[in-house]
């Protein structure tokens, strides 16, 4: 029977196929199964060049692998961490910043001032291509790394002129104007040192450095990056700033928060740096005291189209916010997991005021009506927002709660995606009120006022300006002491109590969880887990 | 048989330009502005874009676009995504874990499908029958995005009987739980198909005769009967490998498996047309092997049927 030897072939085949499925990969080093070592969840950073991260992830893992010239402490003030000394002259415009002796990066290279004036220049010269590239946009010769505006020609220059290496341990920084808050700006991830191990050529950075980046942290990575998988870093030996208490931390990557949660609580993992929220419910009995909150920079906001002729009057922009119940919203629709925001600023930042906004963002749907009539608003209003970002719950409440204060209709308008909605914005076309947010770049008023509400900021959506505004920020910009540039900051704030021309609606907050194996586990503004505290529970 | 193996492969080099060229034009006219997907909150400046033009050509036309896309296949460059990884790269990293899980899935779904398909078809009106047709039927109405979770919560995290989330380097025990989820998917039909065409091939004269002459009974509905009703099965699974693709993409996301399906998924989300296109053409490539595959099985089960 010819038929029945190939019938017979079919069993190994399929035996060799389920082998093959069985067979699992190479076994990588595990260092979460050593004591004192952690694991912590992630998403898949973009990247772990310093230059390039804007999202919280590849930050997170850049903390444990970089050492910053500036931390941030508890009341958001600015100290040196691998700088010695900053130092600025009298206009706040030359800044000389002294490095500690002593430091190295993880493969040995002494941290010099060349290492960061590199890392600056690269990340600023436009061809690179890095996000964070305007954070240097204030120092001086920014612009000649730029393309010519009227040519679009790309630029030839690869250096700052207003970096300068006075000696190994020491650079100085001239800035374009003075800005008093150079300092703090300088707690950011694009002002971390690069080894020379990281560049090919001049201003060429290694295509595999972003794998297995080498910095002048308290860890390094052991072996490369997992992508979609695990980053794995291990105590630099014998460091000379704060060492962390952990040996080990692996940074879980995860793309489903569900996942995430799950993985916490059959012990997987140590700490989830974000609860899904259909998780929260359960979260309480499921972690008891070990669930956390602490606030973060977020902000959300409703911004009004100031130049649309129905949105002109202030008084209408004043009536809508006071037609919002926020702490409603924050109760039913976030569970507890926003705050109401009644300021402009996130209520850690240094400088903030509780109730900035006054009576203005308090709940008062009769004061509200009378406002919105006097100041002739619309009868008819649409608040827009982006659907991949899961709002529609939140634009809803607040469209409903707009309607029953002022008894006028408000119908909610779904755009697929935040870059859409920001383009219709861009070319200012009528797409009524718009859910927009923001998280700022480092702890300072300016990073709220500068970008989302001055005339040239880059975010400011509204359309919104004031020149007093305008130049209240730059007086603070420019102020002789920190404390006077928030005085300056402040009264900008003010003006907004009255122009309104965003409504605030909530403030962020970090909800995280841990296992039992963790202590002191503590989450800052950016959303980022302190490595330097958590420590395994004894 | 060779000749005809070659004449496939050489339609599939056709189909695989098609396939490319379509979900190229798909992503093209999906494609909003990625870099601002990758920046969030912040709005991309021009000297940003020009920079990232250069390098992705987003600026330029779809057959522009196209024509660099195929420009680098040709030389066995699959590009490189938006967050700069190398595509082949991601590919190599993503399909081992996804073939090993769908391996893992057909070959439980099709070992109890036949084994329960046969024993409801012989016993006929029995018992087993009955509930397995009452399980199909619960099954087949259960989403996985619904069934994906729940089981990761029950066998998961209540019962701790397998791991929650699933590494790249898996063994089977880690993978039997996201495979079994997968396999429910397909098991349904497969166990439903194979009653029929076995209760059918019960009936036909050669099975009578197979009796008359005194084979007993296991032999002749394991060889005799099972052989001829295996042809509508196979078919069946063969294209349930598109049912368990498109299955994956939950499943890899509830476990954590970064396959194909995760990466498509967080492909489609960051509108990276690239890394959408090189996954979607080794899916297709994957796809008609396996039912090229599948052919070739009839002639395995049929020595009637012969290639030419």
């Amino acid at each position: 029977m010819p038929g029945k030897s190939r019938w017979r072939m079919v069993a190994p085949v399929a035996t060799i196929a389920l082998l093959a499925a069985g067979c699992s990969g190479g076994d990588s080093q595990d260092t979460e199964a050593l004591p004192n070592s952690i694991s912590i969840s992630i998403g898949e950073p973009q990247t772990l060049i310093p230059s390039g991260v804007v999202e919280t992830y590849g930050l997170q893992v850049l903390t444990s692998l970089f050492y910053p010239l500036v931390g941030i402490d508890k009341t958001n003030k600015p100290y040196t961490m691998a700088a010695d000394s900053i130092t600025h002259d009298k206009s706040a415009k030359v800044w000389t910043i002294k490095l500690k002796d002593g430091f190295t990066f993880s493969n040995g290279e002494p941290v010099t001032a060349d290492n960061y004036i590199n890392a600056w220049n690269y990340a600023a010269f436009a061809p690179n291509a890095q996000v964070t590239s305007y954070y240097f946009d204030r120092i001086a010769g920014y612009a000649d790394l730029q393309p010519d505006p009227a040519t679009k020609k790309p630029p030839t220059v690869k250096k700052m002129s207003g970096l300068k290496k006075i000696n190994n341990l020491t650079l100085q920084v001239t800035l374009d104007a003075p800005f008093i808050g150079f300092e703090t700006v300088m707690s950011y991830a694009s002002f971390y040192p690069l080894p020379k191990a990281a560049f090919s050529g001049d201003g060429v950075l290694n295509k595999d450095f972003n794998e297995e980046p080498i910095g002048n942290g308290p860890f390094k990575m052991t072996g490369k990056w997992q992508h979609d998988q695990k980053i794995q870093v291990t105590k630099v030996p014998d460091f000379k700033g704060t060492v962390p208490k952990v040996d080990n931390i692996t940074w879980k990557i995860y793309q489903d928060l569900g996942a995430q949660y799950n993985d916490l609580i059959s012990g997987n993992l140590d700490v989830d740096t974000k609860i899904p929220t259909e998780s929260l419910g359960s979260a309480s009995s499921d972690l008891g005291l070990r669930l956390q909150k602490s606030p973060s920079s977020a902000f959300q906001f409703i911004g009004v189209p100031t130049f649309e002729k129905d949105f002109s009057d202030p008084r209408v922009r004043r009536a809508l916010s006071m037609a919002i119940n926020r702490q409603e919203i924050a109760d039913q629709i976030y569970l507890g997991t926003q705050l109401p925001a009644t300021s402009w600023v996130s209520p850690q930042i240094d400088g903030y005021r509780a109730n900035s906004c006054g009576d203005a963002c308090e709940y008062n749907p009769t004061q509200a009506k009378k406002l919105y009539t006097q100041g002739g608003g619309p009868a008819e209003i649409t608040i827009s927002y982006n659907t991949d970002g899961g709002y529609k719950s939140y634009i809803d409440a607040l469209c409903n709660q707009i309607k029953s204060s002022l008894g006028i209709n408000c119908t909610s308008h779904a755009v697929p995606s935040l870059s859409e909605l920001v383009k219709d914005l861009q070319e200012k076309k009528n797409v009524g009120l718009v859910r927009l947010a923001w998280a700022m770049d480092y702890p300072l008023m300016e990073s709220y006022l500068g970008p989302v509400y001055t005339t040239t900021g880059s975010s400011n959506y509204s359309g919104y300006t004031n020149p007093t505004f305008d130049s209240l920020v730059k007086d603070g910009d420019e102020a002789k002491t920190p404390d006077e540039a928030i005085k300056k900051w402040q009264q900008a704030e003010d003006i907004l109590k009255d122009d309104m021309p965003v409504i605030p609606v909530m403030f962020g907050q970090n909800v995280y969880g841990y296992s039992p194996k963790v202590d002191d586990v503590t989450m800052d503004l950016s959303q980022n887990v302190d490595i330097y505290t958590i420590d395994v529970a004894s | 048989m060779t000749r005809y193996i070659v004449r496939r492969l050489l339609q599939m080099v056709l189909t695989f330009f098609g396939a490319t060229f379509v979900v190229y034009a798909l992503m093209f006219a999906n494609q909003d502005d990625p870099y601002q997907v990758l920046a969030g909150d912040r709005v991309v400046s021009d000297s940003q874009r020009a920079a990232l033009n250069a390098q992705y050509h987003l600026d330029k036309g779809f057959f522009t676009q196209y024509w660099y896309y195929v420009k680098g296949l040709l030389t066995g460059d699959f590009g490189t995504s938006l967050t700069g990884r190398r595509i082949g790269d991601m590919l190599a990293e993503a399909w081992p874990i996804t073939i090993k899980l769908t391996l893992l899935a057909i070959v439980i779904s099709a070992v109890v499908a036949i084994a329960a398909g046969v024993f409801s078809a012989v016993r006929r009106g029995g018992i087993f029958d009955h509930v397995t047709l009452v399980l199909t039927l619960v099954v087949l109405a259960m989403p996985i995005v619904v069934l994906a979770p729940v089981a990761q919560l029950i066998f998961g995290v209540k019962l701790g009987w397998f791991p929650v989330t699933v590494t790249r380097d898996a063994n089977l025990y880690q993978l039997l739980l996201p495979a079994l989820v997968l396999g429910t998917l397909v098991v349904a039909t497969e166990l439903r198909v194979t009653r029929s065409s076995v209760a059918e091939n019960l009936r036909a004269d050669y099975v009578r005769t197979a009796r008359a002459k005194g084979l007993s009974t296991r032999r002749v509905v394991g060889v005799h009967v099972l052989r001829n009703s295996l042809i509508p099965v196979i078919t069946l699974i063969g294209v349930d490998l598109g049912v368990l693709m498109s299955g994956a993409i939950v499943t890899e996301g509830v476990f954590n498996i970064p396959g194909v399906g995760f990466n498509l998924f967080r492909g489609i989300r960051t509108e990276d047309g690239p890394v959408v296109v090189g996954f979607v053409s080794v899916l297709v490539i994957v796809f008609l092997v396996v039912n090229l595959i599948v052919d070739l099985l009839y002639a395995v089960l049929d020595p009637r049927i012969r290639y030419e």
